[in-house]
């Protein structure tokens, strides 16, 4: 084969393993996401019990994820999860906004519903969030249930 | 008796040397590898042979591997009620595992024999010592562009193999199985991360390309140069060649998703 046709084809190979990678990147991983990341601002919230939520968890206001969970560590002063979520930009949260940990359908994944205040003043970087409502663990509440229903039996 | 353990012995030395050759051998071929920088038309040649002649077989195994998948990822999901997490499944197995494993145990099987084989060849019919002979040195001419052409083409064909593969699964999955175009995309890109699956599988395609590289030139240079050691050299580098990648892929796996 000519040194021509030679470059030609390799060229052409190394194309096409350039678009693959493009289109890997982009289309598949979440890179694009990755572009607004100079524009973020991280804000803190401790959970008594923070359930199966995981890094990398979605954040959402009214079902529209605005951020993701970008650390979970635990305070061991006070005893709580502590939760640092990183919200893009666009999105502002007044100061007195209440975080839960939410289920996703009956056995989905795990993510923090943020619900707005009234507040005037918006959290900014570094910022915490006072309210916040642990997860419901699904063998607490059965058993709080089997509890209540026994007392009932009892009283009668 | 004596005879018996005498032959354990020498075996085992016989490991060591080659383990040492094998060594010294890639320190020469680091070495050597500026020389390729200078005439960069050795490297494309070897890239046409080493990269774009694997090119058809990786297209080939990526589709089918991709659209396997998917329909086994269907028929465990659907009981499930979660078909649409099939581009999740897919994608995921493809980036951090199959993609490049796939990819070094064909590479080491359609490239690594053939470039054993040349090189055998070479030295058998005693090209390489007359080489020297000319005060061309073989290491610089033949090995060195034979070698980094290996490790550029690997991670290439790995990220053309998982485009392939996820492509084959998305064909399957709306095709086929009517899962909705948009949740088939959206699934793979809230959960699949860059840096965490895309780039630790490129990291691991660069790993397996360098050994599996390092294994097949290493075999054809130190090869008995008659046909039936030439033969022997050239089923060693598919056999080691493959072992390495699977055994290096848990090693790697074990590392990298910190299980």
């Amino acid at each position: 084969m000519n040194t021509r046709n030679l470059e030609i084809t390799v060229g052409a190979f190394v194309v096409l393993a350039v678009l693959a990678m493009v289109m890997l990147s982009l289309k598949v991983s979440n890179l694009s996401s990755y572009g607004a990341a100079g524009n973020v601002y991280e804000i803190q919230a401790q959970f008594e019990n923070i359930g199966g939520l995981k890094v990398r968890s979605p954040v959402s206001a009214g079902g529209v994820r605005v951020g993701k969970v970008a650390d979970i560590s635990y305070n061991n002063k006070q005893f709580t999860a502590v939760v640092t979520m990183q919200l893009e930009g666009a999105y502002q949260f007044p100061l007195d906004t209440s975080a839960s940990i939410l289920t996703a359908g009956l056995l989905g994944e795990q993510y923090v519903g943020l619900e707005p205040g009234g507040d005037e003043e918006y959290l900014v970087q570094g910022g915490e969030i006072e309210l916040t409502q642990s997860a419901l663990v699904l063998e607490q509440v059965i058993g709080q249930f089997l509890f209540s229903k026994a007392q009932e039996t009892q009283g009668e | 008796m004596l005879n018996w353990l005498q032959s354990i012995g020498h075996r085992t030395f016989n490991r060591f040397s080659r383990v040492g050759r094998g060594s010294l051998f890639l320190w020469q071929c680091l070495l050597s590898l500026s020389y390729v920088f200078t005439k960069p038309m050795l490297l494309v040649r070897q890239l046409y042979s080493v990269g774009v002649q694997t090119l058809l077989i990786i297209l080939v195994a990526g589709l089918f591997v991709g659209m396997v998948l998917a329909l086994q990822a269907y028929i465990v999901l659907v009981d499930f009620g979660a078909e649409e997490s099939i581009s999740l499944m897919v994608s995921l197995s493809i980036l951090r595992e199959l993609g490049p494993v796939f990819t070094g145990l064909l590479f080491a099987g359609r490239a690594g024999s053939a470039l054993t084989a040349e090189i055998g060849l070479m030295k058998s019919t005693e090209q390489l010592s007359g080489m020297e002979m000319m005060a061309v040195n073989p290491m610089k001419y033949i090995i060195a562009p034979r070698f980094l052409a290996g490790v550029i083409s690997v991670p290439l064909l790995t990220s053309i193999f998982m485009a392939i593969a996820i492509l084959g699964g998305y064909f399957v999955a709306i095709e086929m199985l009517g899962i909705y175009e948009g949740v088939f995309w959206s699934q793979m890109q809230t959960k699949v991360d860059f840096y965490e699956d895309l780039m630790n599988g490129m990291i691991k395609s660069l790993v397996f390309g360098f050994v599996v590289v390092w294994i097949a030139v290493f075999e054809g240079y130190d090869c008995v140069p008659t046909s039936e050691g030439l033969g022997q050299a050239t089923t060693r580098t598919v056999v080691h060649g493959s072992l390495a990648v699977l055994g290096l892929d848990f090693l790697l796996t074990a590392l990298m998703f910190n299980v």
